[in-house]
């Protein structure tokens, strides 16, 4: 059931997925190259954490108390551009010139280039290690914030994946909250059949971690999931389950999609879908 | 005469050199991999414990959880044997520390073929070479404890990522406790006129045996502590150069991309003058004692005596 906050809540996160969508597509038909599959698959995730959960300041972006987030799926990084675009991070004109020489949106995240963005990222199985660090580094200084992360689920064939599950679970960081993108794509085919995650959740429980599964395109269960969170005893794990490419219907659980830039006209056309939808 | 003051291990100087650090500066935070008995780091647990995550047997853990601490303000030593951090964990090292400047400071000891009877697994002997490949790495190969010490302290505040090559024997002592180490600056031990020697590490020792050699030949040869090998003293080693026309560099390292390496490039570009690599010649290491390595890989002072007198031939 929702209640009338929740119902405006929704419209309004959904209407800023709308947008972002909308950048992720342009940025990368623009660019000519880039990830829109796995760009795609997160956007709500991004969006909720941005503009519900996290305590941060656009105007601020070193602020010591705000709330991190690691992209540790560097290779999504459109989806974080605008996000923090729309944020007011940075002007939305900045997305145009995605992945061009002197602008300040790499390929990947990087922190040095890019007001807003934690951590440079884009090697996969290392963001969430860096996450357990950012958590640790918070607790020795009694610092209350928060760490947000975001890995694949292709990523979580890399071992330091496995290595910071452990590390987390440890040291119960209960200020860790992070997000599997589990579109069950990659490059190479589906997950599934390249190499199988088995039971991701109950991996994730044997670390020691709190973990839920949600709908990964339902702004509502995504942030009742984070108040969730706020209380665990454990590090939190949100399994996401997500559509790659989701919302440009020819590039719904495509793997063809997973690195490939649309043409200038799919663009034209994804651009429509995503305007009329 | 090199005067007799005993032998101690770097290690020790790191150890000693953390707990100074962490008494003063609330800052620092130490982590390990499952070693830090080995790597001395244990001494720091025990003073400060708050302040000392021991990632277990994870190295590529160690590297990339090391740099979001620093991302929060932390300035954090990381320590595992050489071959680990900086091979095991290079990617880790380039892209989540390093390409971000982040304040991590690598201390690895177990540099080298002076590991000894653990055999090649386990001898570091590219370390310096991969963390010289890294933009805005600084790398130090510290010759004694004193040096050791002082340039771990300095590691502390200089910003950014560093690499610190500490060995698994006791070093020959070469200095004392006023000893100021200076990032960047080759520090003249001996002068002479006919060969230069630069050396690192444990090597620099044997370089000053190997001048006292040379000198009873009637050969004065200059003898460098570079003990960093990035950003490299070009100054200080072209006008050695300059001055005797011919360059031995001494490492317990590859001699492809550490301190030869790095002397090789920069006299080629712009002063080419006859050099001999004394160092490991490509090659895998192997199980045995420290001095019998030392002599069966051609790293004792008779040996870089011998590469000087092949310059001097050659000249002749």
């Amino acid at each position: 059931m929702e209640t009338d906050t929740e119902r405006g809540l929704k419209e309004r996160l959904e209407s800023i997925c709308k947008g972002v969508r909308w950048d992720v597509v342009r940025m990368i038909g623009l660019a000519g190259s880039g990830h829109p599959g796995g760009s795609l698959s997160c956007v709500e995730i991004l969006v909720c954490l941005y503009f519900y959960k996290m305590r941060h300041r656009p105007s601020d972006p070193q602020w010591p108390e705000r709330d991190r987030f690691v992209l540790s799926k560097g290779h999504a990084a459109p989806t974080l551009y605008s996000v923090l675009a729309r944020a007011g991070y940075f002007p939305r004109e900045e997305l145009w010139k995605l992945r061009r020489l002197g602008s300040m949106l790499q390929g990947h995240p990087d922190m040095k280039r890019t007001p807003g963005v934690d951590l440079s990222t884009g090697s996969l199985g290392q963001g969430l290690s860096a996450a357990c660090g950012m958590a640790l580094g918070l607790r020795i200084q009694r610092n209350p914030a928060r760490v947000y992360a975001l890995i694949g689920d292709g990523e979580s064939q890399e071992g330091g994946i496995w290595e910071a599950a452990m590390l987390a679970g440890h040291h119960r960081l209960t200020n860790l909250v992070a997000f599997t993108d589990y579109n069950s794509l990659q490059i190479d085919g589906p997950c599934c059949e390249i190499v199988s995650l088995g039971d991701i959740s109950a991996k994730w429980r044997s670390f020691g971690w709190e973990v839920y599964e949600v709908d990964g395109h339902d702004v509502l269960e995504i942030c009742r999931t984070l108040d969730l969170a706020d209380n665990a005893s454990s590090p939190t794990m949100i399994i996401a389950h997500t559509v790659k490419g989701k919302g440009v219907s020819f590039m719904e659980n495509s793997v063809e999609f997973h690195g490939k830039a649309p043409t200038r006209e799919e663009m034209e056309r994804a651009l429509r879908e995503i305007e009329e939808s | 005469m090199i005067p007799d003051k005993g032998t101690r291990h770097t290690r020790d100087a790191y150890a000693e050199a953390l707990l100074e650090l962490g008494e003063k500066d609330h800052r620092i935070v130490v982590m390990d991999a499952d070693l830090a008995k080995s790597t001395q780091t244990e001494r720091f647990k025990e003073r400060f414990p708050e302040r000392f995550i021991d990632c277990g047997v994870a190295e590529q853990n160690l590297m990339a959880t090391a740099a979001g601490l620093a991302a929060t303000g932390k300035i954090v030593f990381a320590s595992s044997f050489a071959m680990f951090a900086t091979g095991r964990a290079y990617d880790q090292v380039r892209n989540t520390i390093a390409y971000s400047c982040l304040n991590v400071k690598i201390c690895a000891s177990h540099g080298g073929i002076t590991v000894g009877e653990d055999g090649s697994s386990h001898q570091a002997l590219e370390d310096v070479a991969l963390m010289r490949l890294i933009p805005g790495m600084k790398v130090v190969v510290p010759a004694d404890y004193y040096e050791a010490r002082e340039a771990v302290k300095t590691a502390a505040y200089v910003d950014g990522p560093f690499y610190i090559r500490l060995g698994r024997p006791k070093f020959p002592v070469l200095f004392d406790e006023g000893y100021r180490f200076q990032l960047g600056k080759a520090l003249l031990l001996r002068p002479g006129k006919d060969v230069t020697i630069l050396a690192c590490g444990i090597m620099v020792y044997n370089s000053l045996v190997a001048a006292d050699i040379l000198a009873r030949e009637g050969v004065e040869a200059e003898v460098l502590n570079v003990h960093t090998i990035k950003p490299l003293d070009e100054e200080a080693i072209l006008a050695s150069a300059a001055k005797t026309g011919r360059v031995v560099t001494c490492e317990d390292h590859s001699v492809l991309g550490g301190l030869g390496g790095a002397v090789a490039e920069l006299l080629s570009e712009k002063l080419p003058v006859p050099l001999k690599r004394v160092g490991i010649q490509d090659r895998f290491g192997v199980s045995g004692g420290v001095e019998e390595l030392m002599e069966h890989f051609g790293l004792t002072p008779e040996h870089v005596a011998e590469a000087a007198r092949s310059l001097l031939r050659r000249s002749l």
